[in-house]
């Protein structure tokens, strides 16, 4: 069956909703509300300074919090250098510095 | 001997005071760094301890930076510290001349009238007894206005005025008291056996016309004696700690010990210095803007002293120093919040390898826009047509791959990932070879002045243009716009420059002057150092603060920070708000 129509189903690329540990996105939801604006459009990546330099992605990183990757999340974390310009460019208002610091604490509190 | 018990009372509350303020001081002063207590003793025989004596005359007797603020104000701080302080020297003299020794017990001076028997003259007495009740009406007239700004503080130019703990309060009351009872005692006394001047000797009069003066005035002593007393065993423990602490600080301010960004020694000589006087209250914008009114700078410390929790109002400050400005005990209150921001992030040297090494042209000047000066492409755009025009050969440090300088993360607490960071930023503009370093963004010049230690002159583009002007190499035409010029707080406040941007203004516009000029100018509300506002509460203070520039109807809006640009111009289409290097390049 591989691969015979050019499709296959790759296991690390399954996200397992009820396993993940979700605590990290409700605490961010908890101390940053405006979160929940944001609608993907990647302004905050694009005028991103550490993301002009590598992979480090606000967007993707707001995705892994909600998904519950944690592990992940806290690997690209650090790589921000607070800046702040996503702050000015977000059309939703989503306090996207106050997210980063949100997360930095909460890194270091769980030592994930 | 001149001794009566009703003495004692001041005498316990004197001595417990004076025994308590060493132990602490000395406690202090022993937890300085070695390198601190090093600078102490070397500073310490110097003009340097003049001069700190010359600043607490003008800062803890008469109040000279208050006077800012409000002449009633500053008036009525200084009837209290330099009216307590005559009345103290203006009675030890008067007591000497009298009694000739010079170790006369303390007490002495300050119970004259009552040891002094009124027939008996002494060597201008008259003049002593004048000038004594001149200065106690002084200060009657310093309460006077003090009750009267418990009333209605907009008068003394005051609109909101600190919350006291009650502790606080009682201890007003009492140092309220004090000054009343000393002249109803003198008054009696003077009813009852003569002596005084205009007016306590009138009032005794008074009194003696319908009160049996003669059995009142012992009992008035002892009550004066006791507030006295009562009021220096509640000092240690009340906002009036800041009395003996602030001259404490002023010497150590002085002698060249400073606030860094720890929370040290020095830290908490500030702390206890603070009298709560509430000035810094009006200034700050989260008050006037969102209501905010437990993270002023005086809340905030008192949260400390008192170990109340503090933790929101770590974070929740612009660190516009708006204050700071108007401090008028000089307290480091920037660093002081700072230095309760902890180090939270988990960086190693690794963190940012991902940083590539610059290949940086070399030239003489090098121009480094900063994060925010490339979210504003129109200033870098105005910046290069005016390195062009005044045919200066540039390199352009963060033209591409352009890291932050650094300072967010310092704002933040976080100076160790902010040392790597500085130290790639540093090794490109030292690789640049360049002699002046030009910086379109005041957070960064700030950074570069304070944290990189580089041995170049460095600038921000208004002193730079200023520069090229005045140099001839700049030929701008004035145009008839009406400006208003908007000082960024990092620029103004922060490093002082507030004669560049209206040279340069003056030069190519018709500048308006506002009450915001200088170092008075608001916080546009874009600062990175505030962690806890809201989007929302930041554009509405960035709304407050940009309505109170427009009302002095300028054709154009100037600022001098691409992040203040960019925070106003997000709100706001109307009324064009530019950069100064806009200006000058539109008019070049």
């Amino acid at each position: 069956m591989n691969n015979i129509w050019g499709f296959t189903i790759s296991s690390a690329r399954v996200i397992d909703y009820d396993k993940n540990d979700r605590s990290f996105a409700q605490y961010m939801t908890d101390t940053v509300p405006s979160s929940q604006l944001c609608i993907g459009c990647g302004g905050c990546t694009a005028t991103c300074t550490a993301g002009a330099l590598t992979d480090f992605n606000i967007r993707k990183l707001q995705m892994l919090v909600k998904r519950g990757e944690n592990r992940e999340a806290g690997e690209q974390m650090h790589k921000c250098m607070l800046c702040g310009k996503c702050l000015l460019v977000c059309p939703r208002g989503v306090d996207t510095r106050r997210m980063i610091f949100a997360m930095l604490k909460y890194i270091d509190n769980q030592k994930l | 001997m001149y001794y009566d018990p009703f003495v004692l009372p001041f005498m316990i509350g004197l001595n417990i005071l004076c025994i308590y303020l060493v132990v602490t001081y000395v406690r202090w002063i022993r937890s300085f760094s070695r390198a601190d207590r090093h600078t102490i003793l070397k500073n310490m025989i110097s003009i340097k301890t003049l001069r700190a004596c010359k600043e607490i005359f003008l800062e803890s007797l008469v109040h000279h930076k208050i006077y800012r603020t409000s002449p009633f104000l500053g008036y009525m701080h200084m009837c209290f510290g330099l009216g307590w302080f005559l009345l103290i020297v203006v009675g030890k003299i008067e007591s000497l001349v009298y009694h000739t020794s010079l170790f006369n017990p303390p007490y002495f001076a300050i119970f004259f009238r009552f040891f002094h028997p009124a027939n008996e003259a002494f060597p201008h007495s008259n003049v002593f007894a004048f000038l004594m009740d001149l200065i106690l009406l002084m200060i009657l007239s310093g309460l006077a206005l003090a009750w009267f700004k418990r009333l209605y503080s907009r008068l003394l130019g005051m609109k909101r005025t600190t919350r006291h703990r009650p502790f606080d309060r009682l201890i007003l009351t009492v140092l309220w008291l004090i000054f009343p009872v000393r002249f109803l005692a003198e008054s009696f006394t003077s009813g009852s056996r003569g002596g005084g001047s205009f007016l306590t000797h009138s009032a005794g009069e008074f009194f003696a016309s319908f009160l049996p003066v003669e059995s009142l005035s012992y009992p008035m002593w002892w009550v004066y004696s006791s507030v006295l007393g009562i009021f220096f065993l509640l000092l240690p423990f009340s906002r009036y700690m800041h009395i003996p602490t602030e001259m404490v600080y002023i010497f150590l301010k002085n002698w060249g010990v400073k606030q860094g960004r720890k929370f040290t020694a020095i830290s908490k000589f500030q702390l206890y210095a603070c009298s709560r006087c509430g000035i810094c209250i009006d200034q700050c914008q989260l008050g006037s803007s969102l209501g905010l009114t437990t993270t002023q700078p005086v809340y905030f410390l008192k949260k400390i002293r008192h170990h109340e929790d503090y933790s929101q109002e770590i974070d929740n400050c612009l660190m516009c120093g708006r204050c700071e400005n108007a401090c008028p005990v000089d307290l480091h209150l920037n660093l002081l919040r700072l230095s309760q921001r902890k180090d939270y992030t988990h960086i190693t040297k690794n963190t940012y390898t991902y940083i590539p090494a610059p290949r940086i042209p070399k030239a003489r000047v090098a121009y480094f826009a900063g994060c925010m000066g490339h979210l504003t492409p129109g200033v870098i755009r105005a910046m290069r047509q005016l390195f062009e025009k005044a045919g200066i050969e540039y390199t352009f440090i963060d033209e591409q791959n352009g890291i932050c300088c650094g300072r967010p993360m310092m704002l933040s607490g976080n100076y160790n990932a902010a040392s790597i960071v500085v130290e790639r930023n540093r090794t490109a503009i030292l690789n640049s070879g360049a002699e002046i370093l030009v910086t379109s963004c005041p957070i960064c010049y700030t950074t570069f002045k304070e944290n990189y230690h580089l041995n170049l002159k460095i600038m921000h583009h208004t002193e730079y243009i200023a520069q090229l002007i005045s140099q001839g190499l700049l030929h701008p035409h004035a145009s008839e716009l009406r400006t208003v010029f908007h000082n960024p707080c990092e620029l103004g406040r922060g490093n002082g420059i507030c004669e560049s941007p209206m040279q340069v203004l003056q030069a190519v516009s018709r500048p308006v002057p506002t009450k915001y000029d200088g170092k008075k100018s608001l916080c546009c509300g874009g600062s990175l150092a505030n962690l806890h506002i809201t989007p929302t509460q930041r554009s509405r203070l960035s709304e407050d603060a940009l309505n109170a520039y427009l009302s002095y109807h300028p054709d154009v809006l100037v600022t001098a920070c691409p992040l203040c640009k960019k925070t106003f111009a997000k709100n706001h289409h109307t009324v064009p708000i530019k950069d100064i290097a806009e200006i000058v390049a539109e008019n070049c």
